[in-house]
């Protein structure tokens, strides 16, 4: 939308212009819409597996931007000619799944014939307009949460290849069909400073757009990094998707690999399907969220990076 | 003589696939490829199977990636393979607490947790691992590594839990990978291993 002028009258809170994780507009005092929508084409091969992940992938902005997702509409293209309408079922369904878990209401959606399937939702979810959590914001001294394991993109291209076995691909598939409901919820009750959730940018894309122009650098520790079994193996054997050298250039020299080996760094850039949020918060506190998040049972959160000043905005590995 | 694979306008991970099949095939091979990703993939498909890599740009957008086997010592992965290097005899590794390095214990779990992530992305695993004092506690219920254990041990790693030290912190019943075990059969499984690794 670059050139474009877009009238915004002042109960935009979050609008085109920003880059924040969904739209918000203030209803009232108490009370803002938080709007996105997303769609994907199949990640894997299972129905009912690509519409719960469809639909925790679009559900995951709300989360992302504090709010709670209240409506959701279903968006469909569909190839009739190259598959049944049982098919399409069992896609609305495993949406279904995602949205019933996440507390909000199917009031319908569209559908069009299309070449290539895709599948997503339309979310609208209510947040407090004083409780948003933007995607800005950090200060030296603060520590980076990332809640689910990197390399869904890396096994997504690996699993075209056919090089993908059940160890791997079971818990590709879990990882994206989690909600980030309850990492949001857990949140919550914490200071949060920033958070956004990791997608097709991948986690660096993600840090390059927290950081801003501010003065600071993000030291990931890469022993700490989550990453699904099998994706450094697949990495290693030139399994990477197209968007994750996309990301690299994308945070060029800002970026530096310190003495981390190549798959670490293809981990950082490679696009994330339904990724987990990014939290940032002080350190101080930071241990007790990560506690929190584990007892909830989001067991792969991980303390991954910690933010100091610096000369301009950089993004190492330590 | 060179195999010529021609992958142009095949986006990845096709372009891989086909040289994976060829080199199995041929051992000598040159990739035709018309995209900068594929490159790079190739590039780090070739250092995986430890081949010379070599590439050369020609005019119209095509690239030649050749990859030559046993060209090259192996990429980095494989030389810091302990097993690769290690003297005949087992690979054990020893666990006498439930948490990495000493310092701060919630790091400690981060990290022990991390390090069964990484042991199972091996190419080589443990023959024989050893669990005792606090190390027990990896082994039992509740376990955050225990996912990871239980791959290794499905794999055909020996998994040693120290008896006494379940007893002593009373989590016999909670045993979840491996098998109990007792000092002498510990005590032979270091003697004879051919490499110890204590994380």
């Amino acid at each position: 939308m670059r050139g474009v002028d877009i009238p915004e009258d002042g109960n935009v809170l979050a609008g085109v212009s920003g880059a924040d994780d969904a739209g918000v507009y203030r209803l009232s005092g108490d009370t803002a819409l938080v709007q996105t929508l997303d769609f994907i084409t199949p990640i894997v091969d299972d129905p009912f597996t690509f519409g719960r992940i469809a639909a925790a992938n679009s559900l995951s902005d709300v989360y992302a931007m504090g709010g709670t997702p209240l409506t959701a509409l279903n968006i469909v293209c569909f190839p009739t000619s190259l598959f049944s309408l049982d098919r399409l079922a069992s896609i609305l369904k495993g949406g279904l799944s995602a949205i019933v878990e996440a507390g909000a209401q199917l009031l319908g959606g569209h559908s069009v014939d299309d070449k290539e399937l895709k599948y997503g939702l339309s979310v609208t979810g209510l947040a407090h307009p004083g409780k948003l959590i933007s995607n800005r914001g950090l200060r030296p001294g603060d520590a980076i949460i990332l809640t689910k394991a990197l390399g869904t993109g890396i096994i997504a291209t690996a699993l075209k290849a056919g090089l993908v076995g059940d160890e791997t691909r079971i818990p590709f598939e879990k990882s994206m069909a989690q909600l980030n409901k309850t990492a949001a919820e857990v949140m919550r009750n914490f200071p949060v400073r920033a958070c956004t959730d990791v997608t097709g940018f991948g986690l660096g894309g993600h840090l390059k757009e927290v950081l801003g122009k501010d003065n600071l650098i993000i030291e990931i520790y890469e022993d700490l990094l989550p990453v699904l079994p099998g994706a450094i193996d697949m990495a290693s054997q030139g399994m990477n998707p197209a968007g994750l050298y996309r990301n690299r250039d994308f945070v060029g020299e800002m970026f530096s690999s310190g003495h981390a080996r190549q798959e670490i760094c293809d981990m950082v850039f490679d696009p994330q399907t339904s990724g987990g949020l990014l939290i940032a918060l002080e350190r101080d506190v930071a241990d007790d969220l990560l506690t929190a998040l584990h007892s909830a049972g989001v067991s792969d959160a991980s303390l991954i990076a910690s933010v100091a000043s610096s000369k301009g905005p950089s993004i190492v590995l330590v | 003589m060179l195999h010529i694979v021609d992958a142009k306008g095949l986006a990845c991970p096709q372009p891989v696939i086909m040289a994976k099949k060829a080199l199995d095939e041929h051992g000598e091979i040159a990739v035709l490829v018309d995209n900068k990703v594929s490159v790079e993939n190739l590039t780090r498909f070739g250092a995986s199977r430890g081949c010379a890599v070599e590439v050369e740009e020609f005019e119209g957008g095509v690239t030649e990636v050749r990859l030559l086997m046993g060209g090259q010592a192996p990429s980095v992965r494989k030389e810091s393979n302990v097993a690769a290097k290690a003297p005949a005899g087992p690979l054990v590794f020893v666990f006498s607490q439930d948490r990495m390095g000493r310092g701060d214990d919630e790091l400690g779990s981060l990290l022990i947790k991390s390090f069964f992530h990484a042991l199972g992305e091996l190419d080589n695993v443990p023959d024989t691992m050893v669990f005792y004092n606090s190390g027990v506690k990896l082994a039992a219920a509740g376990s955050e590594v225990l996912e990871d254990l239980k791959k290794l041990e499905e794999q055909g790693v020996d998994i040693l839990v120290c008896g006494t030290c379940l007893n002593y912190f009373n989590i016999v019943e909670g045993l979840a990978a491996g098998r109990v075990s007792n000092m002498y059969d510990i005590a032979g499984a270091m003697a004879g291993a051919g490499r110890t690794v204590m994380p």
